[in-house]
C-alpha cells in the first residue's frame, strides 16, 4: 500500500532535473587544503577532542598511508587526489552553537527549505526527530528531551564524544575495525561529524530518528562517522536523507556507519541517497565509498538495512550483517538507480556465525541511459552457523539498450546444514507496459515512474512513511529522460 | 466522432490494413466483425496511436482534428479509450493505484483538478461493484494472474471510470463464459451515451446479442467488405466468414 501509494502526486510535485542543485553562501572556516598529520591534529582540535580520540585518528592516518586504495569494483573514475581537497569545513556561527532553532542562521534553515525540509514543520506534522547535519557540524538537534526521558541518547558525534566518551571509546571501531579498508580508515582518521544513537535495555524508541547531511562547501570531503548501539531488547528506526549541491568538479565522500545490536534489540536503517549523480555527461557529482556494517552481536538480535541510492557518480557500497547471535536476523533491501554515466557497484554481505540464523536480501538494481549498475554480494556460512538460511533475490529492470547491468552473487558454506536459496532476473521495460498505460493517459515519464515504483515495490514497502513517498518522488526524477 | 478515410498502414512493413472508410457519428455503437489475423486488433492500436504502426495513406478525423497529430496520452485525455484484447500485467501497482494514477492524469492533462483520495474511493467502489469487482482484486496488482474474466472486467471499470468519447473494445468477449459476459455487457450498456460512441470489435456474433450495435462492419484481410445494420451479424452466423470472403472476392 504505502509503497505505491500516491505515486502520481508524487511524481507531479516533483519538479526540474535535481532540484537540490543550489549552494548556500555562508562563510565557511576549513582546515588548510590537503591531507597530512596536521590535517588530522587541526580537525581534532576544532572540535576539542580528548588526547584518545586525537590518538585513534593518528594510528588511523599512519595506517591508511600504507594502504592501496582497492580496485576489485565495477566502476572507473579518474585517480582521486586526496591532496587537493579540504578535509574539515564548519559553518562559522559554530563556534556560537544555537540553542533553539530561533538561534539557527536564517540561511541554513532556508536552505533546509529548499531541501524540502522545513524543519519546525517536519518536527510538528510528522514527530521525528532531526538531526541537521550541515557540511561537518551539527546545528541543530531537536526532541532531545522527549529521547532524553526515553533514556535515548541522540546526538552528533562530536557531541558524544565530548559528553559521553565511555560508549564511544568502548564501541567505536568494533563493528568497522580501523583497517577495515581503503575509505574506512581513511575516514577514521579524518571523519569530521556524524549521529550517535545509544539506546539502552528495553527501550523502545519512542519516534523515528532521522538526520539529514548535506555537502554544501566546494571541494569538501565529507566523512561522516555514525555508530548505533541498542542494547538488549531495545529497538530504533533509524532514517538517513542525503542530497548535494550541483557542481563541476567531483566531491568525495567516504563514511562509515557502525551498529551493534545487543540480545533481542532490533535495529531498522534506512537510506534515501539522492547526491548529485552528475550531469548527462558525466561531469561532476559524488563518489560515494561508504561502509556500512552492521553487528547482531546478541542473540536474537536484528538488523534491516533499507535503502533507496538514485545518486552520486560512483557508488561504491554494501551495508552488511555480522550474525554473530544466535538465531540472529539481517536484512538487505535495495533499490539502486542509475541514469546518464552514473556507476554504480553495491550490494551486501551476510556473515552468518551464529547458530539459527537467518538473512533475507532483495535487490532492484535499475539501469537507464549508458550506466552501468552491479550487484556484488556476499552471502558467508561459517562452519559453526548450524542450520543458517539466506534468501537471496536480485532483479534488475534496464530502461533502454545502452546501459549494463550485472549480478556477481558469492556464496562460501562452510556448513553443510546451510540453506541458500538465490533467484535472479533481468528485464527490459516493456514497450506493451508502456503503451498500456500511456493509453490511460500517463505520459511516458509518469509511465516509466509508475512501472518502475510497481518494479519496487517489495522494497518500498519497507520504508517508514515519511520516506516511502519521498523515495517514490526520486525514483521519478532520477528516470527523467530515460525513454523515448 | 471518428472519420476515418481510405486508411492504409503497416507494421514493421508490412502493409496490415488496406483502405478502411469508416464514419461514427456521436452516440452509435458499430461493431466490427471478421476472422482472426483480418486486422482488427490492428485497426485498434493504430487508433490507439501506437508508435511501431505506420500509417501509410488516409486519414483519421476525431471531433474534427486530426487524431495522427495526437500522441498516445494526449488521445487518451482527448477521449479515446482502448479496452485491449490482452491487457498487461502491471507487476507490483496496485488496480487502485492504476485507475487513480490514470484518472488524475487525464484531469491534469485536461487542466481540471485531481480527484481527491475519499471521493475517488468511493467513485470506484461503487463502479466497481456494478461490474462485481471484489475489492480484493483492486488490492492486487493490476492483471497480474488475473482470470480472462477478471481481465476484462478490470478493462470496462477503467472504461467506466475515464469515461472516453470513443471507446474501442477489442474481443472483450473473447475468454468470458455467458455469466461474465453479461456482467461485462451490461458495464458497457451502462456507458451507452448521446455523447459516447463505441466500436465493438468481436469474433463472434454472440456480443452483440448483448451489445446491439447500430452499425455492423466486416473487416478481411485488411478492408471492410461488408457494411450494414445489425442484421448483418446474425446473417454471418448463419453463413460463416468465409461465404462472404468468398462472396466479396
Ligand atoms: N507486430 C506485428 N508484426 C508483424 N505482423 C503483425 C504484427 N501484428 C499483427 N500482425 C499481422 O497482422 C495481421 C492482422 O493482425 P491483427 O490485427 O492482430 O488481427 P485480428 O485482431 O483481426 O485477429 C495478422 O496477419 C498478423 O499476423
Ligand atoms: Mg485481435
Amino acid at each position: 500500500m504505502v509503497a505505491t501509494r500516491e505515486t502520481v502526486e508524487a511524481v507531479d510535485e516533483a519538479v526540474g532535473k535535481y532540484k537540490y542543485g543550489f549552494s548556500t553562501d555562508i562563510e565557511s572556516e576549513k582546515a588548510p587544503k590537503g591531507l597530512n598529520e596536521d590535517t588530522v591534529r587541526f580537525i581534532s582540535a576544532k572540535k576539542n577532542e580528548p588526547e584518545w580520540m586525537l590518538e585513534w585518528r593518528l594510528d588511523a592516518f599512519r595506517r591508511w598511508q600504507t594502504m592501496e586504495e582497492p580496485d576489485w569494483a565495477k566502476v572507473n573514475y579518474p585517480k582521486i587526489d586526496y591532496q587537493d581537497a579540504y578535509y574539515y569545513s564548519a559553518p562559522k556561527s559554530d563556534d556560537d552553537r544555537p540553542k533553539s532553532l530561533d538561534e539557527v542562521d536564517p540561511k541554513l534553515l532556508e536552505t533546509y527549505e529548499k531541501l524540502g525540509i522545513p524543519l519546525v514543520e517536519q518536527m510538528a506534522l510528522a514527530g521525528v526527530a532531526v538531526d541537521a547535519v550541515f557540511d561537518s557540524v551539527s546545528v541543530a538537534t531537536t526532541f532531545k528531551e522527549r529521547l532524553a526521558e526515553a533514556g535515548v541518547i541522540f546526538c552528533s558525534f562530536s557531541e558524544a564524544v565530548q559528553d559521553h566518551p565511555e560508549l564511544v571509546r568502548q564501541y567505536l571501531g568494533t563493528v568497522v575495525p580501523v583497517t577495515d579498508n581503503y575509505f574506512a580508515t581513511l575516514n577514521s582518521a579524518v571523519f569530521s561529524d556524524g549521529s550517535f544513537v545509544f539506546v539502552p535495555k528495553g527501550v523502545r524508541c519512542p519516534m523515528e530518528l532521522s538526520t539529514y547531511f548535506r555537502i554544501n562547501e566546494a571541494d569538501t570531503g565529507q566523512f561522516e562517522r555514525t555508530l548505533i548501539i541498542v542494547e538488549d531488547g531495545a529497538y530504533v528506526s533509524y532514517l538517513e536523507g542525503c542530497t548535494a549541491p550541483m557542481r563541476d568538479e567531483h566531491q568525495l565522500h567516504a563514511a562509515v556507519v557502525e551498529l551493534v545490536c545487543l540480545e533481542d534489540a532490533e535495529i531498522k536503517y534506512s537510506t534515501v541517497q539522492n547526491w548529485y549523480p552528475g550531469d548527462e555527461d558525466g561531469k561532476g557529482g559524488i563518489y560515494n565509498f561508504v561502509t556500512k556494517r552492521g553487528d547482531c552481536r546478541g542473540d536474537n538480535s536484528k538488523i534491516s538495512w533499507t535503502q533507496v541510492e538514485t545518486g552520486s557518480a560512483v557508488t561504491w557500497k554494501y551495508p552488511s550483517c555480522v550474525l554473530r547471535g544466535d538465531n540472529s536476523v539481517g536484512e538487505f533491501y535495495s533499490i539502486a538507480i542509475s541514469n546518464n554515466l552514473q556507476q554504480v557497484d553495491s550490494g551486501t554481505k551476510m556473515i552468518h556465525l551464529g547458530k539459527n540464523t537467518s538473512s533475507r536480501i532483495i535487490s532492484k538494481g535499475i539501469s537507464a541511459g549508458r550506466s552501468s549498475s552491479t550487484y556484488r554480494g556476499l552471502v558467508s556460512v561459517h562452519k559453526k552457523a548450524e542450520d543458517a538460511r539466506n534468501f537471496t533475490q536480485c532483479d534488475s529492470l534496464l530502461i533502454g539498450d545502452r546501459c549494463s547491468a550485472h549480478t556477481v552473487p558469492y556464496i562460501e558454506s562452510k556448513n553443510p546444514s546451510a540453506v541458500l536459496e538465490h533467484e535472479a532476473t533481468t528485464s527490459k521495460l516493456s514497450e506493451d507496459q508502456l503503451f498500456y498505460c500511456r493509453q490511460r493517459g500517463l505520459d511516458e515519464e509518469e509511465a516509466v515512474a509508475l512501472l518502475v515504483n510497481g518494479f519496487c515495490r517489495d522494497v518500498l514497502q519497507q520504508l517508514p512513511m515519511e520516506f516511502a513517498v519521498e523515495a517514490q518522488k526520486l525514483v521519478g526524477i532520477s528516470l527523467e529522460g530515460s525513454v523515448g | 466522432m471518428l472519420e476515418i478515410k481510405d486508411l492504409h498502414a503497416s507494421v514493421d512493413g508490412t502493409p496490415i490494413l488496406k483502405g478502411i472508410s469508416l464514419t461514427i457519428g456521436d452516440g452509435e455503437v458499430h461493431a466490427i466483425m471478421g476472422p482472426n489475423g483480418s486486422g482488427k486488433s490492428t485497426l485498434s492500436n493504430v487508433l490507439a496511436g501506437r508508435e511501431d504502426y505506420e500509417i501509410t495513406k488516409g486519414s483519421i478525423t476525431y471531433k474534427g482534428k486530426d487524431l495522427t497529430e495526437l500522441s498516445i496520452e494526449e488521445r487518451a485525455s482527448a477521449g479515446i479509450f482502448l479496452a485491449f484484447q490482452y491487457p498487461t500485467e502491471i507487476p507490483g501497482v496496485t488496480t487502485m493505484t492504476f485507475l487513480k494514477t490514470a484518472v488524475n492524469a487525464q484531469r491534469k492533462a485536461r487542466g481540471e483538478d485531481e480527484l481527491d483520495a475519499v471521493k475517488f474511493l468511493k467513485l470506484v467502489r461503487e463502479k466497481a461493484k456494478e461490474l462485481k469487482v471484489e475489492e480484493d482484486m483492486l488490492k492486487r496488482p493490476l492483471n497480474v494472474g488475473f482470470s480472462g474474466g477478471e481481465k476484462k472486467r478490470a478493462e470496462t471499470l477503467q472504461m467506466s471510470l475515464l469515461q472516453p468519447s470513443l471507446a474501442v473494445l477489442d474481443e472483450t468477449d473473447s475468454g468470458l463464459d455467458i455469466d461474465a459476459l453479461k456482467i461485462v455487457a451490461d458495464g458497457v450498456n451502462r456507458l451507452r451515451a448521446p455523447d459516447r460512441s463505441m466500436i465493438v470489435i468481436t469474433h463472434y456474433q454472440r456480443l452483440l446479442d448483448y451489445i446491439v450495435p447500430d452499425h455492423v462492419h466486416v473487416l478481411a484481410k485488411g478492408k471492410i467488405i461488408r457494411s450494414g445494420g445489425k442484421e448483418l451479424a446474425a446473417e454471418l452466423e448463419a453463413s460463416g466468414y468465409t461465404d462472404m470472403t468468398e462472396s466479396a472476392a
